[in-house]
């Protein structure tokens, strides 16, 4: 039992340290996983995050929004913080996303955040720590989901727009993490056209070049000639693929990049002609593996489906509960369910 | 099995026709044989094998899951064929095999007894990836929706050998499973395959509305008049190869209508007969709406066929004894039918009468006097058409009744497909029932089309403006916009909680300036379109 974490409504606290990890309210310490703003909420006092969770939060909510203090703490650098041995270990999410590893009284815990197992050429790769108590997700924790290769989907992609060279693939993906990790995957498949981008997406992209991440050529999907964009690929946030901004486009052919994707219901429900199960969450297996991993004898799940996986982790003789905390899920993927059962923007 | 389980991924969710034949075209070219020729087999739904029930699939999942997480997954799919795809794990053990073919998995299931099935798909799903263990899944509980239609795929197959869908249509029903003699046209690598006596379909002849088309410039003495039935047009064939009933698109529905195919085989010789299919009731048609409970049915009860009794009006004829008439002139060819007709006589068949006129004038009068049961409208034939496949301008017209119309409010509204897939283009209307308090909207039916693309804009505008509580896809709006219906007919329905259904109805106007609380009441709408007694 770690009884020095604590779960609490304002998020998960560490007493000993005196810190929020990925508090949902503003409070005086936070330590920040990753940059989704249901993760990284404004006005904290003091926080510490990586140096990339960092600069994404200041280009999101503004440098007077994002903590009064900023400290960066780069993966694999122990510190102390009160009576508290804390590292960042990388996530594989998105650029900068980290688990929280923290020591005290001979036990350590790890807060995952949210991971992916699978490799992404824009983030660093998952490491599982051995720890005492793995603070997991579970966006995706239903033996239902299981993620194919993303190069397949990315190749279902490219043979879609070889079959259509007169219509033009519009992606809905997320700003931060996934219209990057697509872009990149593009490039490993050796598309090397203009990716077309809407607005929205632009600014998180330039940051992810900032540091390191070459995503080619870009184009801006807004204010770009009809004609132009015509058998091209063009990315935008989910909620402008069916809607009035998709008219600027030729023909286009909706497509969609998220592990919910795996199912039809969902993919019928957003009008998504080509669907692409790619995720930036583990998928079932990978969270079963993770758990396994890190040698847990206990597991709290933060959010998502919880059911199921504590059910799984109780058959395997691993005490898992659920923390309910209520209000993440809100920006990336792990909030779509809730989107996707009212309006399909 | 794998491209084909590709193919039926993209299909479902494309929305465009011509998206669909691009995707078809391209399965076509590149797949082999015999593989195609099944894969075309499941698409227009001529494989025949004993279906996998679903509680098979169930207890053979339970077999591998864990009956707790089955359940939660279950629930969260929604579809069973679906839900074991997605769930399936092979045995670490995997055997190191690739998935089966198209062609091994629809002969061997036409061979495996239902008590070796379950052994034979486990192996399958054992060597199959997610999305072929998802078609493999929905091909054997016979529940394949590959959304598209087997007229999609020959329209796809004339593409790649440039000819037309038609030609296809002509050889389709004289060609077996895996359609090898068609496949070798469509190559180019062997002549068109000749259908001889089988009793294949020929494309029907379709007419234009008449519509910009100035009357006075005809002369009558050169036109045929006939009665529009308010059936479904049919074609009857009956050769020494068998007898088939056939819709306008080609598809077979002797098994619903025995009673028509019964007649067919106490006929003689190779004849082809265009009519329209009705139910009657001494000699005169029913309402569609009777039709339709027949349509509805796969085969009909005895009671059913005591009750609606089918018949069919006779139009033209297309071969007798074999001898094509389609090239001939349409009175020839009415001759040679009134002649057929009188040496036959058959029972529950009966000639769509010409209706003699001696000016376009008469002409309008008769069709704006009748409101007879059963009868759409009129078509106009030119007296030396020849009877040409498709639906060529000019030679016939069809001048249906002028349609009816309501004002009613407009209450719900959903995403189009395809090009109108961001636009608010589906439209549920409704008309008022009660009094005070309880007076409320209640839905008459919905409508897509009738529209340009100006007022398609100002909808989708409005809709957006006007939204009250959105459901999925739809979007609930004030109930303050009257939209001019039009329609053809109105019937009574027990389906619909309004008690009435419209057929074909479209919106004629959109009616900004009427205020919402004048349209009508259901009660009086019911009266007014004779779907209940007046009072
Ligand atoms: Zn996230
Ligand atoms: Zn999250």
């Amino acid at each position: 039992m770690v009884a020095w974490l604590v779960p609490k409504p304002e998020g998960l606290y560490c007493a000993p340290g005196d810190f929020y990890i990925d508090p949902l309210v503003p409070v005086p310490r936070a330590v920040i996983t990753h940059g989704h703003a249901d993760h990284a909420r404004p006005h904290h006092e003091a926080v510490l995050a990586t140096p990339e969770t960092l600069a994404i939060m200041a280009l999101r909510m503004g440098e007077d929004r994002a903590g009064r203090a900023r400290q960066s703490l780069g993966y694999d650098t122990p510190l102390r913080l009160g009576d508290v041995t804390l590292r960042l270990a990388p996530a594989g999410h998105v650029l900068g996303s980290a688990q929280v590893v923290l020591e005290h009284a001979g036990q350590r815990a790890v807060v995952s955040g949210d991971y992916k197992r699978v490799p992404d050429p824009t983030c660093a790769p998952f490491e599982p720590v051995p720890c005492d108590l793995f603070v997991t997700e579970a966006t995706f924790a239903l033996p239902v989901f299981r993620h194919p290769d993303p190069r397949r989907e990315i190749g279902r992609l490219l043979h879609d727009v070889r079959l259509f060279p007169d219509r033009t693939h519009l992606v809905g993906c997320y700003a931060l993490g996934k219209a990057q990790r697509l872009v990149a995957l593009l490039r490993q498949a050796g598309y090397d056209a203009p990716v077309w981008l809407h607005g929205a997406l632009r600014p998180i992209c330039a940051l992810y070049g900032r540091f390191g991440i070459d995503l080619g050529v870009l184009g801006a999907a807004t204010g770009a000639a009809r004609d132009a964009m015509r058998g091209g690929i063009v990315l935008a946030p989910p909620s402008a693929i069916a809607d009035r901004w998709a008219r600027r486009l030729p023909d286009p052919v909706v497509c969609l990049a998220s592990g919910w994707m795996q199912v039809r219901q969902r993919a019928k429900a957003r009008g998504v002609e080509l669907p692409l199960v790619i995720s930036d969450h583990a998928d079932w297996d990978a969270l079963l593996q993770t758990c396994d991993d890190t040698g847990a004898r206990e597991v709290w799940v933060t959010h998502g489906r919880e059911d199921a996986l504590i059910h799984a982790l109780g058959r395997r003789g691993v005490r898992a509960r659920a923390l309910r905390l209520v209000g993440y899920g809100e920006e990336d993927e792990a909030g779509d369910a809730a989107a996707a059962e009212g309006e399909p923007a | 099995m794998i491209a084909f389980a590709a193919l039926l991924e993209r299909l479902v969710f494309t929305p465009s026709r011509n998206a669909k034949i691009a995707l078809l075209r391209d399965y076509f070219l590149h797949a082999a044989d015999p593989d195609r020729g099944y894969a075309l087999a499941a698409i227009a739904g001529t494989l025949a094998f004993p279906a996998a029930r679903p509680g098979m699939l169930r207890a053979l999942a339970m077999e591998r899951v864990d009956p707790e997480l089955f359940a939660l997954s279950y629930d969260y799919v929604g579809d069973l064929a679906e839900t074991v795809a997605l769930i399936w794990r092979p045995p670490a053990d995997r055997p190191d095999a690739s998935p089966p073919g198209l062609t091994e998995v629809a002969t061997a299931l036409a061979d495996t007894p239902r008590a070796d099935l379950p052994a034979l798909l486990a192996r399958w799903l054992d060597i199959c990836d997610t999305p072929t263990r998802h078609a493999l899944l929905k091909l054997v509980t016979g529940a394949l929706r590959v959304g598209a239609s087997a007229r999609l795929a020959k329209v796809a197959l004339a593409e790649i050998a440039d000819v037309t869908a038609d030609e296809i249509e002509e050889v389709w029903h004289g060609l077996a499973i895996p359609y090898a003699p068609l496949f070798a046209w469509i190559d180019g690598t062997a002549p068109r395959p000749d259908a001889r006596d089988a009793p294949v379909f020929r494309p029907p002849m379709l007419a234009h509305p008449l519509e910009g088309v100035d009357l006075d410039a005809l002369a009558p003495a050169d036109w045929r008049a006939e009665w529009k039935w308010d059936g479904i047009r049919v074609q009857l064939v009956r050769t020494p190869g068998g007898e088939r009933l056939y819709t306008r698109t080609a598809e077979d529905i002797g098994r619903a209508f025995p009673d028509i195919l019964r007649i067919l085989q106490d006929m003689a010789g190779h004849v082809v007969l265009d009519g329209e299919l009705l139910v009657m009731r001494g000699g005169a048609p029913e309402p569609f709406a009777q039709l339709q409970r027949r349509l509805n049915r796969l085969a009909p009860s005895a009671a059913m066929l005591r009750d609606l009794p089918a018949g069919v009006h006779l139009y033209d004829i297309l071969f007798e004894d074999g001898e094509d008439l389609r090239a001939l002139p349409f009175d020839t060819r009415r001759a040679r039918l009134e002649s057929w007709f009188a040496r036959n006589a058959p029972p529950m068949l009966g000639l769509s009468p010409l209706i003699p006129f001696g000016s376009f004038a008469e002409l309008a009068g008769i069709r704006a006097g009748t409101r007879a049961e059963g009868v759409e409208g009129l078509m106009l034939k030119r007296a030396d058409s020849p009877y040409l496949p498709g639906r060529p301008r000019g030679p016939w017209w069809k001048w249906k009744r002028d349609p009816l119309t309501v004002d009613a409010v407009l209450m719900y509204a959903q995403r189009g497909h395809g090009r109108r897939s961001s636009f608010y283009s589906d439209y549920t209307f409704g008309l008022w029932r009660g009094m005070g308090d309880t007076r409320e909207l209640v839905p008459i039916g919905k409508a897509y089309s009738g529209i340009t693309d100006e007022e398609l804009k100002f909808l989708d505008r409005w809709v957006r403006h006007h939204t009250i509580a959105r459901f999925g896809p739809v979007r609930e709006v004030e109930k303050s916009l009257v939209l001019e219906i039009a329609f053809d007919a109105a019937q009574p329905s027990t389906r619909h909680k309004s008690g009435v259904a419209l057929r074909f109805p479209r919106i004629a106007r959109i009616r900004a300036d009427k205020p919402a609380a004048d349209v009508e009441d259901i009660p009086a709408f019911l009266r007014a379109t004779r779907c209940v007694d007046g009072p």
